[in-house]
C-alpha cells in the first residue's frame, strides 16, 4: 500500500486528468440541500462539502433499468441478442463513502452466489472506486457498528483522506489505483510518517454490534418486535433503492410483437407484492413479516449462508424514509432487547 | 412554431371514437363516398367514457402524431351519461398534460354524431392537416425509446 | 405529562379505545406513533411540524380490525377522513378522530358533520413557495415545460414512497402492479416516470386533500407536489368548491370546456 500527499488545489486537476482519459465518471454533485451521484464532466460539478448523497451509487454496476437481452421471433425461429460490449465501459467513481465501497463487496458475493450474473460482473469489473475517508458524520451514521468505520479502506482502489487546508493523504491500495496516480504523478509526493488519518477522522460512536444483532435476532422469529417496530412503516421501496447493498430486482418485459427486450428493474421486498404468489397466497402478508425479512436478511441470512454482511451503515435508509424508519434506533433497540 | 416543411412526412393519427355517434358517422362518410385524408386509424369503443386517458399516452408512445377522440353531443348518449364522465375526464387530463408540457394541440377533441358523416370527414382532414405542419412528434417518440441507449449485438 | 398525552393515556385507561395513533419526536421530524399502553402516550406530541397524514394507516387490515381506534391527526388528517369515508373505506364507528387546537386542547369529533364544519372553517393558507413555483411553470413555453419535467421526473427510481405515503392510494392492487395489460412500465424510465404521475394525478383527481406528504415522502424530493396542488386549483376552477370530493364519478350537464367541438 502506498501512502502519498496531494495538495488541496491540486485534487481537481487530478480529477480533470481523470475526466480527460476516463469515459464515466461518476461524483457527488450538488442536489438541492443535499448531494447525489451524477456523471461529471468537469471536475468543479463534484460538491467536496456534502456530508453523504440520497441515493448510493449501486446503479454504476447494478442500474435501476438494464437490457437481459433482446430478441426477435421470425416464424417458428427465435433469436437471441445480447446486451453489446460497448455499453460496459471503464468507470471511477470519484469521491465515494467508505460505506458505499465496502457495499460492492457483499453486492459482488450475491451476483455470484449460485449465478455468475455475467452483466453485473462486466460492469463491476471497470469501476475503480476512489473513496475519500468521512471528516464528519451525522445522526444516521452507524458504520463503526457494522465493522467499518469512515477511514475503512475496505473494497477501495484507492483513498483520499482530507487531512488539512493544504493536503490530503492519498492511499493506493490497488493496480486500479495506481492507474489513476500515473494519470497525474507530478502531483503526488511520499507521505512522511506524522501523518495522522485516525485524528481527522468522523467521530462515530459504536451503538452495537455484529454479532449482539446476530445472537438476538437469530431466535426472533416469533417475536412481537417486529410489529411493534414496522406498525408506522408503509411499504415503499424508498430504504431498499437508496440502500447500496440491497440488490433485489424484478424482471419484466418490454414487449412490441415479435420482438423485445427482457428488463430487470429494481424491486423492493418491503412492497406487499413482493412475495405475492400466482395462487393469491402471500407468505409475508403484513408489514411486519416484510419488516422482519429486512432485518434478517441483512443482518442474519446474508453473514450465515454468505459470509457477508448485508448493511453498511450509511444511514441512507433512515434519512430516505418517509416515516423516520431509523435503522440505527431500531437495531440498538434489538441489541439491548431481552430474547422472547 | 417553425413550419416544418418535411415532405415525406405523412402524419399517424390514432382516432378513439365511440361506437353509437362518432363510430356511426365515420360509417356515413364512408357510405355517403366523402372524400378525406387516410392517415387515421380508428378504434372503436362503446362509449367515450370507457375511453382511458392511458391509451392516450400510449399511442403517442408507440408513434402517433396526432389523436382524435370523438363521441356523441352532450345529451345524447347512447348510455345516457358517459358522455359526461368523458367530459370531465378530458377537462382534468387535458390540464395536466399540458401542465407537463405534453402538446395537447395534437390531440383533438370532438362531438361527432351518426347523422354528421361530413363532420367527421371535416375533423380528420382538419386534423391531419394540423398535424402534417406541426411535424412528428418527435420529442415524445425519443422520450420512449429510452431503452434503445442500452445498445444490443445484433450478431 | 402534556394535555394530549394525559387525555389519550386517559381514553386507553377506559378500555373503549384499544390503540392511539398519534405523532411522536423522530430523529429530525415528527413521526406517526401507535400507543397502546398510557405509557406510550406520554411521547405523544403535536405541533405544526406534525405533517404526516396518518389517515393512511386507515385503511390498512392489518392495523385496523375490529377494535376502537383513536387518531389525534392534523387538520389534512381530518379532512382525509371525511373523503375515506366518502368513499365508504372505513366505519367511522371504529374510529375516534380527535385534533389539536392552537391552545394544546384535544378536539374530538362525534360525527362526520362536525369534521365537515371543523375542515370547513381550519383549512390552512397555501404554501406561497408551491404557489411561485407554479406561476413559473405556467409562465414557461410548452418546450420548456416539457424539457423542465422530463429532466425531473427523470430523476424518479419509481420507489412509491409518494403512493404508500398517500391515504387515499388505497388499492391492494395498483395499476403500476398490473401486467395484463400493462398500463406502466414498471422500470425507472423518462416517459413511464411521466406517465406515472399522469396516473397518479389521474387517480387523485377530485379526491386529493391536499396534504403534500406525496412530496414530502419523496426521497429525491422531485417537485410532485406542484402536481397535486395544479390539480387541486385546475379542479377548483373548472367544477368549484371542494365538496364531496366526487369530482370524476359525477357531472354536471352544464360542465363547460373549451376545446371540444
Amino acid at each position: 500500500m502506498e501512502k502519498l500527499i496531494i495538495k488541496l488545489q491540486d485534487i481537481n486537476t487530478w480529477l480533470d486528468q481523470i475526466i480527460e482519459k476516463v469515459p464515466r465518471v461518476i461524483a457527488p454533485i450538488k442536489y438541492g440541500q443535499k448531494a447525489e451521484f451524477a456523471l461529471i464532466k468537469n471536475a468543479t460539478d463534484v460538491h467536496y462539502d456534502s456530508q453523504t448523497t440520497i441515493s448510493s451509487v449501486k446503479s454504476a454496476a447494478f442500474p435501476s433499468t438494464e437490457t437481459l437481452f433482446a430478441y426477435a421471433k421470425n416464424g417458428p425461429d427465435t433469436k437471441l441478442y445480447n446486451v453489446a460490449e460497448e455499453n460496459f465501459v471503464n468507470t471511477v467513481i470519484w469521491r465515494a463513502r467508505p460505506c458505499d465501497a465496502i457495499a460492492f463487496k457483499p453486492m459482488t458475493k450475491i451476483f455470484n452466489s449460485d449465478y455468475q450474473d455475467e452483466l453485473y460482473n462486466k460492469r463491476y469489473e471497470k469501476i475503480t472506486l476512489v473513496t475519500f475517508a468521512c471528516n464528519k458524520a451525522d445522526e444516521f451514521c452507524f458504520c463503526t457498528s457494522t465493522g467499518g468505520g469512515p477511514g475503512s479502506i475496505e473494497n477501495s482502489d484507492a483513498m483520499v483522506t482530507v487531512i488539512d487546508k493544504e493536503k490530503a493523504l492519498v492511499e493506493v491500495f490497488t493496480e486500479k489505483g495506481q492507474q489513476l496516480i500515473d494519470l497525474a504523478k507530478e502531483l503526488f509526493e511520499k507521505a512522511d510518517e506524522s501523518i495522522d488519518k485516525d485524528a481527522v477522522l468522523a467521530k462515530i460512536p459504536q451503538k452495537f454490534t455484529k454479532e449482539q444483532i446476530h445472537d438476538h435476532i437469530q431466535n426472533a422469529f416469533k417475536s412481537s418486535i417486529w410489529k411493534a417496530q414496522s406498525e408506522r412503516c408503509l411499504g415503499c421501496g424508498a430504504c431498499a433503492y437508496v440502500c447500496p447493498v440491497c440488490t433485489c430486482f424484478d424482471i419484466q418485459e418490454d414487449s412490441h410483437g415479435n420482438q423485445g427486450r427482457r428488463i430487470r428493474c429494481w424491486d423492493s421486498c418491503g412492497f406487499q407484492l413482493y412475495t405475492q404468489h400466482t395462487s393469491g397466497y402471500n407468505p409475508r402478508p403484513n408489514q411486519a413479516a416484510r419488516w422482519r425479512q429486512r432485518i434478517l436478511h441483512k443482518f442474519l441470512y446474508m453473514p450465515d449462508r454468505l459470509n457477508i454482511y448485508g448493511c453498511t451503515g450509511c444511514g441512507r435508509c433512515s434519512r430516505a424514509c418517509p416515516v423516520d424508519m431509523n435503522i440505527v434506533e431500531h437495531l440498538t433497540s434489538i441489541a439491548n432487547s431481552i430474547h422472547e | 412554431m417553425i413550419e416544418q416543411n418535411n415532405n415525406n412526412f405523412e402524419p399517424r393519427i390514432i382516432a378513439f371514437v365511440c361506437n353509437w355517434c362518432t363510430y356511426a358517422g365515420a360509417d356515413l362518410a364512408g357510405t355517403s363516398r366523402i372524400k378525406y385524408a387516410s392517415n387515421v386509424d380508428i378504434v372503436r369503443f362503446p362509449c367515450t367514457g370507457r375511453i382511458d386517458f392511458m391509451l392516450l399516452l400510449k399511442a403517442f408512445a408507440k408513434g402517433a402524431d396526432g389523436i382524435i377522440v370523438s363521441g356523441c353531443h352532450p345529451n345524447d348518449c347512447h348510455y345516457t351519461s358517459g358522455n359526461f364522465h368523458a367530459r370531465r375526464r378530458w377537462m382534468v387530463f387535458r390540464d395536466m398534460l399540458n401542465f407537463l408540457g405534453i402538446d395537447v394541440e395534437r390531440i383533438r377533441w370532438s362531438w361527432v354524431s351518426a347523422a354528421e358523416g361530413a363532420k367527421w370527414a371535416d375533423v380528420v382532414n382538419k386534423t391531419v392537416h394540423k398535424i402534417r405542419e406541426m411535424g412528428p412528434y418527435t420529442e415524445y417518440k425519443k422520450a420512449a425509446m429510452f431503452l434503445e441507449k442500452e445498445k444490443i449485438s445484433y450478431e | 405529562m402534556s394535555k394530549i398525552s394525559e387525555k389519550a393515556a386517559a381514553l386507553l385507561q377506559e378500555g373503549a379505545i384499544k390503540m392511539i395513533i398519534g405523532y411522536e419526536q423522530g430523529t429530525e421530524h415528527p413521526r406517526p406513533i401507535f400507543c397502546h399502553t398510557p405509557e406510550d402516550c406520554k411521547k405523544l406530541i403535536f405541533n405544526d411540524q406534525c405533517k404526516n397524514n396518518l389517515a393512511v394507516y386507515l385503511t390498512k387490515k392489518e392495523i385496523v380490525d375490529n377494535d376502537k381506534i383513536g387518531v389525534i391527526g392534523n387538520f389534512y388528517v381530518v379532512k382525509t377522513v371525511i373523503q375515506l369515508f366518502l368513499e365508504n373505506q372505513i366505519h367511522l364507528d371504529h374510529f375516534l378522530i380527535m385534533t389539536v387546537d392552537e391552545a394544546g386542547d384535544i378536539i374530538t369529533f362525534g360525527n362526520i358533520d362536525e369534521m365537515k364544519q371543523y375542515v370547513a372553517s381550519h383549512e390552512p393558507p397555501a404554501n406561497p413557495t408551491v404557489l411561485a413555483a407554479i406561476e413559473k411553470i405556467d409562465k414557461m413555453s410548452r418546450e420548456e415545460r416539457w424539457a423542465y419535467w422530463k429532466t425531473e421526473l427523470s430523476k424518479c427510481i419509481r420507489c412509491y414512497a409518494c403512493r404508500a405515503a398517500c391515504p387515499l392510494c388505497y388499492c391492494n392492487r395498483c395499476i403500476t402492479d398490473v401486467n395484463c395489460p400493462q398500463w406502466l412500465e414498471p422500470w425507472s424510465a423518462p416517459l413511464s416516470n411521466i406517465e406515472w404521475q399522469i396516473n397518479r394525478i389521474m387517480h387523485m383527481s377530485g379526491r386529493c386533500v391536499g396534504c403534500g406528504e406525496c412530496a414530502a415522502a419523496c426521497p429525491l424530493e422531485l417537485p410532485i407536489g406542484l402536481l397535486t396542488k395544479k390539480m387541486g386549483m385546475d379542479i377548483k376552477d373548472s367544477f368549484g368548491e371542494w365538496k364531496d370530493g366526487n369530482v370524476l364519478s359525477t357531472y354536471k350537464v352544464g360542465d363547460k370546456e373549451n376545446f371540444i367541438h
